[in-house]
């Protein structure tokens, strides 16, 4: 295992490695010579742009996206304006910014999404350096204009420009500037000759970096790492500057005695490294510098570009992909020459053991005797991550397990997951794929934007394994790809409908939370309107079915389906939309042929719409309906000419709708509001309004009499409750007189105990004794008692000979003094009894 | 303080605990100071989930009751408003808005309870301020829980919007709110139903389920679901309730777990200040199991809450005799410690004490006594086919028209019907008396199924009395043996068919269930392998019942009877749109013309 360290070359205390990635796939006649080219980080595609130059009028330059490995992607000539800049977004589209500030979205394989603008200030002074940056919001465009102003959007999702401010002295394209973000903003750190000022939202404040070496004159470079935690810059002199960000720290300073401003400088800082270190790219020239004086030199065959990672620096070249990094902890405590560390003891002795050798027990006892076996475990494990080539990974992952095997209660977590992971980067890393991500970088990036990433690269299988080999969550997981899947498959145009439809169906089945609505929206926003439908048949989801089959045009649909759902408020939503669209009576005809709907929109009417409600009614011929409306319509009509109207319309509706009870009581209410408002005009009572009982009782209460009994028979009320009614408006007006004529006037229909009660109630004993002798037997007593007459109760009870009688007359005595009376009850009640 | 929700064999207060959690969350999304503009029908059933000490916790400084015009000043960075879906009130908001003081503009908020509803935004985007809000959300809030056994919707008007305007979107909620219910408390395995609205809540579940689908796994609570439509029992809520609870809301009326009495009878509570003048203001207290006294008697019937009472007293006033036998140092500190309970008990049993008595005076007067005669002999099919003369002498006297619509439509349900001419009759009588706009109220008691004209059908109510035993001679109101006790010999029929699904099943009642409206149904729900319930040996089985469109106190009362009955074998818990009376469900249904809006 000698090699491994073969690429290895020291640096202070660490060790720096070069490992060639990919031989590129790529056919590039000219390298990268006079292309503009952005490749993104985590492994992602490289973009190219070729031909800039233009050599004749009619040749137009040529986009050409490739992956990580250089396999083609997508090719097409440019025909738009000069790009200036290429740079990749957080979700693999492809960002073209143009010299007049337009950016052009492109999607992995070449296809337009859309574009946007970057301000009219911009396109007035025109771009003349971009930098395209990603931070926590999602990816952003800086510009520096011609007018030397910078203009900056934080999220281009999210467009919101803002200009910073100006920098005193600033003097053409001599500058050199970075993007980075700092307390939740993002700001440009710009340098001008040797000065360097921060620009943030409101001010532009001069900021030196601590110990810079006086023998600058100007500031030629300027980077700031993955992070965005620290900064390098290169002077004039030569001069490698190494600090934190904020300028508070400076971390080292290195001479690299080349006075030549470099091509290119990228932060080389993994987490966790033990010296801070840059990348300066010069025509030929690599230069790695750290904390010593000396520097580690790379020579460079041809044109390459920088890729800053996390956790180190990819190079590409017309013909090369390689990862240039600070070797990881793990792999040096393994790896280094004579190394003694557990890690490499286990290794030895795993290699020992295989070549079935007594010295593998003496390694492990050594590692035991220092209990360090478990450490031993978890570098190897740790180390098999950051290598690259699987046997590597192999070997260090056996020695692993072999050291396992003599450990107890070692939690197998650690071991488990960086297999599964290895498995799932060695598939990714293949040329085929051409995703080169480091296990640290996976562990940022996280599985799920990996999965994203194989998506927008249509690797839906692959997504899908390895969904399932790490047993992600359905719906997170394999669903998600599905649907992507399914959204792809439904864009292309040379299947049928149903042979589609068939496919997504039968693929999506299984999978939970699949949202078809999506799927079909892609369907339809690719012009395929019948396809949208039958996907949507399977959407579970009504209210997601319903908006798209809105905008779809398909109504009658939408209808049916809001109303399957019983979700109300969805169909509500789809009947204004059909009022909107339809005209009335088509209108109508549909909510015809939808009781649910019909119904619902009445409601709505009847809150909101009066005249629609009516003409609702009239449409359906609906006479009762119709009849109730014009009742409750007339109860609102101050004017009783309009009030008769409405009430004559109603009777006419009831009349048709063959309900005779109700136009009768309709007719009898316009015949008493007609009585009411003659005797208001001739008496002056106020009567309009009041219901019959009221008015007679009122008529009652001022003498007119005559006008009462004429309602009376008019209204046919019955004799009793008018008897009760009279009697109690009399009592009422304690017109004695008239009662007692009353009384006479023929038999009460409703006895005479009421007559007793309400002089009582008026406190009248003498007018109620009257009536007592009236009262039939079976009500004697309780008249007697009433009147309070216990002596004449006890006769008519001891009469009557009713036990029950006798025991409520009883319990009215009071045994002072109604002492002989209440014998005489009390044998009489004996005797009752006794029958 | 939620201690009622705890004591049921189903814990409520997850539910309670779910809905506070999603009512802080939305509150900090509107970060800084805040003032809540509050729909007025809102606050009562707000007041079961959150009181105001939680708003404060929030930043809520002010609170408002929805009105037209500008918003009262005050100095808070945001405006909250807490409304229902409803378009009236979107134009209220609207013109809240449009008032606004451009120069100290506030964030304005829209909290939709139950729903979000693309109407109401639509409707706030035509007046063109749907963009004045930083968030438009939803606060789900469909099954409330009100106490330990019980969940209600505190939906008012959803028995007339199910069964007389055919809007189903209180129904919708329902489902919604079981589907809640079951991600906390696991699926239920069986669905039983019996009437049109349950069926389509059944539909609405079992569709929900399969947009659903991924749910976490929960061991099922519940065995059983039973859903039951009011109209299938129309008569129930018209019989004036006979339990102490019951009757409380009878007189009273009980809103969202409170009731306001008279304050005369609770003046005299502390001695020596006699002089002091009586108080004016109701009583207003809370009625929930949460009280140690009140859960013991609420059900009982009320003849027997006496005994109870004195029963009560006797045992709090020999707690107190005890002080007389602490002797020693321990022995008074023990007692000591258990003073404040004895307080809090005597104070309890004052309290329903006037209670009682307040009730009594009601229920010992002659007039209730003969309603309730009337109504038990329409109950027992007396002369049920002719007109009532009870009923005319109550017309002539011009009795509350709600008391003569209840003793109508139970003499038409317990008739299966009235006669034409006996209708028509009843009919005129209440126009003339009451006023003919009345005429618009019987026809939607008419339209509800309350009254109506008897067909050529044979009146089948004694059929179903029979077979459901509804009526029980000898109803023992002291030491309950039957459901009956609740209305002292009526048991009630929604709670005969529960009663007859848990023993011996709905098969012995086929017959009556085709005569009794609506379909009934059986639905089985595939619950994972790992999750069926192992059932002790002993252990009952529980089951939630649902009354779509109401279910009354005694009917409640009636259901804890047979959770308590010794052999029973179910436990039940209630759920509703909202608790209902005679009184205020006839209310509901009445259509009141000279108001703009129903």
């Amino acid at each position: 295992m000698a090699f491994v360290t073969a690429n290895w070359n020291p640096l202070g205390e660490a060790f720096y490695r070069k490992i060639e990635l990919y031989e590129m796939g790529w056919n590039l006649k000219d390298g990268l010579r006079e292309c503009l080219v952005a490749a993104a980080p985590y492994g992602g595609p490289i973009a190219l742009l070729k031909g800039r130059i233009r050599r004749s009028p009619s040749a137009r330059p040529q986009l050409e996206i490739y992956s990580s490995s250089g396999l083609p992607l997508a090719s097409f000539p440019w025909k738009s304006g000069v790009v200036k800049q290429l740079g990749w977004t957080v979700t693999d589209d492809l960002l073209c910014v143009q010299e007049d500030g337009t950016v052009l979205v492109y999607d992995l394989f070449g296809g337009f999404k859309r574009h946007f603008s970057m301000g009219n200030e911009v396109s007035q002074s025109q771009v003349l350096d971009t930098k395209i940056f990603h931070s926590p919001y999602g990816t952003g465009v800086a510009i520096l204009t011609g007018a030397l102003r910078f203009t900056l959007a934080t999220n281009i999702d999210d467009i919101k420009l803002r200009r910073l401010p100006e920098v005193p002295g600033l003097q053409g394209a001599s500058s050199c500037w970075a993007v980075l973000t700092q307390d939740r903003q993002c700001k440009v750190l710009v340098a001008n000759e040797s000065q360097l000022f921060i620009l943030d939202n409101t001010a532009c404040t001069p900021v030196t970096p601590p110990g810079l070496s006086p023998e600058a004159s100007s500031i030629v470079h300027i980077c700031v790492s993955f992070s965005y935690k620290y900064l390098a810059l290169i002077t004039d002199s030569g001069h490698v500057w190494m600090g934190t960000s904020n300028l508070k720290e400076k971390l080292s300073e290195v001479d690299t005695k080349i006075k030549t401003p470099p091509k290119q400088m990228a932060w080389c800082r993994r987490p966790k490294s033990q010296q801070p270190s840059a990348v300066v790219m010069w025509d030929g020239l690599l230069l790695v510098v750290g904390e010593s004086k000396e520097t580690i030199k790379y020579h460079l065959d041809d044109e390459s570009i920088l890729v800053p990672e996390l956790d180190g620096v990819r190079i590409i070249s017309g013909t090369h992909h390689e990862l240039l990094q600070e070797v990881p902890g793990a792999c040096e405590e393994i790896f280094k020459i004579a190394s003694m560390a557990p890690g490499a003891l286990l290794l030895e002795a795993h290699k020992e053991y295989e070549k079935e050798s007594q010295k593998a027990d003496e390694y492990l006892r050594e590692i035991k005797e220092q209990s360090l076996l478990s450490e031993a475990v978890r570098q190897c494990v740790e180390a098999a991550g950051h290598e690259h080539e699987p046997e590597t990974q192999k070997t260090l992952l056996r020695a692993a397990s072999f050291g396992k095997c003599f450990l107890s209660n070692f939690p197998p977590e650690q071991f488990v997951s960086m297999c599964r992971d290895l498995r799932v980067l060695n598939a990714v890393r293949d040329y085929t794929v051409g995703i080169p991500l480091t296990h640290t970088q996976f562990k940022q990036m996280t599985l799920q934007v990996l999965i994203d990433r194989l998506v927008y690269r249509k690797l839906y299988p692959l997504a899908i394994e390895v969904c399932r080999y790490l047993k992600t969550p359905e719906y997170l997981g394999v669903s998600r790809v599905l649907k992507h899947w399914a959204c792809f498959k439904v864009q292309q145009k040379e299947e049928s409908d149903e042979v589609i439809a068939k496919a997504v169906s039968v693929k999506l089945a299984d999978a939970a939370g699949i949202s078809y609505s999506e799927i079909a929206t892609k369907a339809y926003e690719s012009g395929r309107t019948e396809l949208a439908i039958k996907l949507l048949e399977f959407e579970p989801r009504s209210g997601e079915q319903v908006p798209l089959l809105l905008k779809m045009k398909k109504s009658p649909l939408a209808l049916s389906k809001a109303i399957e759902s019983g979700d109300t408020d969805l169909v509500y939503t789809v009947v204004m939309y059909l009022k909107n669209e339809l005209n009335r009576g088509d209108f109508f005809m549909m909510l015809r042929n939808q009781p649910v709907a019909l119904s619902l929109y009445r409601q709505f009417c009847k809150h909101q719409e009066q005249d629609t409600l009516k003409d609702l009614f009239n449409q359906d011929d609906d006479h009762e309906e119709l009849g109730n409306f014009y009742v409750k319509a007339s109860y609102k009509e101050k004017r009783l000419e309009a009030r008769i109207a409405l009430l004559q319309s109603a009777v006419d509706e009831y009349y048709k709708a063959k309900n005779e009870f109700s136009a009768k009581a309709t007719e009898d209410e316009m015949r008493l509001l007609r009585f009411q408002r003659k005797l208001e005009e001739e008496k002056g009572e106020p009567l309009v309004g009041f219901p019959l009982h009221e008015t007679m009782t009122m008529l009652l209460s001022v003498g007119l009499h005559k006008h009462a009994e004429q309602l009376y028979k008019d209204f046919r009320v019955p004799d009793k409750r008018f008897w009760w009614l009279k009697l109690k408006a009399l009592a009422e007006k304690e017109d004695w007189e008239e009662l007692e004529k009353f009384a006479k006037s023929k038999k009460s229909p409703i006895g005479y105990l009421p007559f007793v009660e309400v002089c009582i109630k008026r406190h009248n004993k003498f007018e109620a004794k009257k009536y007592v002798s009236k009262v039939t037997p079976e009500q004697k007593v309780k008249a007697h008692l009433a009147v309070g007459d216990v002596e004449g109760a006890a006769e008519a009870a001891i009469e009557r000979r009713s036990e029950s009688e006798i025991s409520t007359v009883l319990s009215r005595c009071s045994s002072t003094t109604d002492h002989l009376l209440m014998e005489r009850l009390n044998r009489a009640k004996a005797t009752a009894a006794k029958k | 303080m939620a201690s009622h929700l705890f004591c049921g064999r189903v814990n409520l207060n997850i539910l309670r605990e779910a809905a506070r959690k999603d009512l802080r969350e939305f509150l900090d999304k509107c970060s800084g100071s805040k003032a809540i503009v509050w729909d007025e029908y809102l606050t009562g059933p707000f007041g079961l989930i959150a009181q105001y000490s939680l708003l404060k916790e929030h930043e809520v400084e002010k609170m408002f009751t929805l009105k037209g015009g500008r918003i009262p000043s005050a100095a808070v960075k945001n405006i909250v408003f807490f409304v229902r879906p409803r378009l009236e009130l979107m134009d209220i908001i609207a013109e809240n808005v449009a008032s606004e003081d451009k120069l100290q503009p506030r964030d304005f908020h829209i909290l939709f309870v139950p729903r979000r509803s693309l109407l109401c935004e639509q409707r706030l985007k035509e007046k063109g301020v749907l963009h004045s809000f930083t968030n438009i959300d939803e606060y789900i809030l469909d099954l409330i829980p009100y106490d330990g056994d019980l969940l209600s919707m505190e939906s008012e008007s959803s028995f007339r919007e199910c069964y007389l305007e055919n809007d189903q979107t209180s129904l919708y909620h329902a489902a919604k709110g079981l589907m809640t219910l079951q991600a906390l408390y696991g699926t239920i395995p069986q669905i039983f139903g019996k009437g049109e609205c349950a069926r389509h809540v059944a539909n609405m579940m079992l569709r929900m389920k399969r947009e659903f689908a991924g749910h976490a796994q929960i061991l099922p609570v519940f065995d059983t679901l039973l859903l039951l439509d009011r109209n299938v029992d129309l008569l129930t809520p018209l019989a004036t309730q006979l339990t102490y609870e019951g009757l409380i809301d009878e007189i009273y009326g009980i809103t969202n777990g409170y009731v306001k009495l008279p304050p005369e009878k609770f003046a005299q509570k502390k001695q020596g200040e006699g002089g002091k003048d009586l108080p004016t203001e109701p009583k207003k207290l809370q009625l929930n199991s949460a009280e140690e006294l009140y859960a013991e008697i609420r059900d009982k019937n009320f003849n027997a809450v006496g005994a109870a009472l004195s029963k009560k007293a006797k045992i709090i006033s020999a707690a107190f005799e005890e002080r007389h036998n602490a002797k020693t140092v321990g022995e008074i500190k023990q007692f000591v410690s258990q003073l404040p309970h004895m307080q809090a008990a005597r104070s309890s049993l004052a309290n329903h004490t006037s209670i009682a008595e307040l009730v009594k005076d009601i229920t010992i007067s002659e007039a209730f006594f003969e309603s309730l005669t009337v109504e038990q002999e329409f109950m027992t099919g007396v002369d049920t086919d002719k007109v009532s003369t009870y009923i005319e002498d109550c017309i002539a006297q011009k009795d509350p028209l709600i008391k003569i619509l209840r003793l109508v439509c139970m003499q038409s349900v317990c008739n299966n019907g009235l006669k034409q001419k006996v209708l028509d009759y009843y009919k005129k009588e209440i126009l003339q008396t009451y006023g003919y706009e009345h005429i618009l109220t019987l026809k939607n008691m008419e339209k509800v199924g309350l009254l109506k004209p008897q067909s050529t059908m044979r009146n089948n109510y004694p059929t179903i009395r029979k077979t459901l035993k509804l009526w029980m001679e000898d109803a023992n109101e002291q030491n309950p043996n039957d459901i009956s006790y609740v209305y002292s010999g009526y048991a009630p029929l929604s709670v005969r068919l529960t009663q007859v699904l848990a023993r011996p099943g709905w098969r012995s009642i086929e017959e009556v269930l085709k005569i009794l409206p609506g379909p009934h149904f059986e639905e089985r729900q595939q619950v994972p392998t790992g999750l069926h319930k192992k059932r002790q040996p002993g252990e009952n089985r529980t089951t939630l019942v649902f009354f779509l469109g109401g279910v009354t106190y005694a009917e409640i009362a009636a259901l804890r009877f047979l959770s308590n009955m010794e052999d029973s074998g179910t436990e039940y818990i209630i759920a509703t749109t909202k608790l209902i009376n005679g009184t205020s469900w006839i209310k509901s249904l009445m259509d009141h013309p000279e108001e703009n809006s129903p």
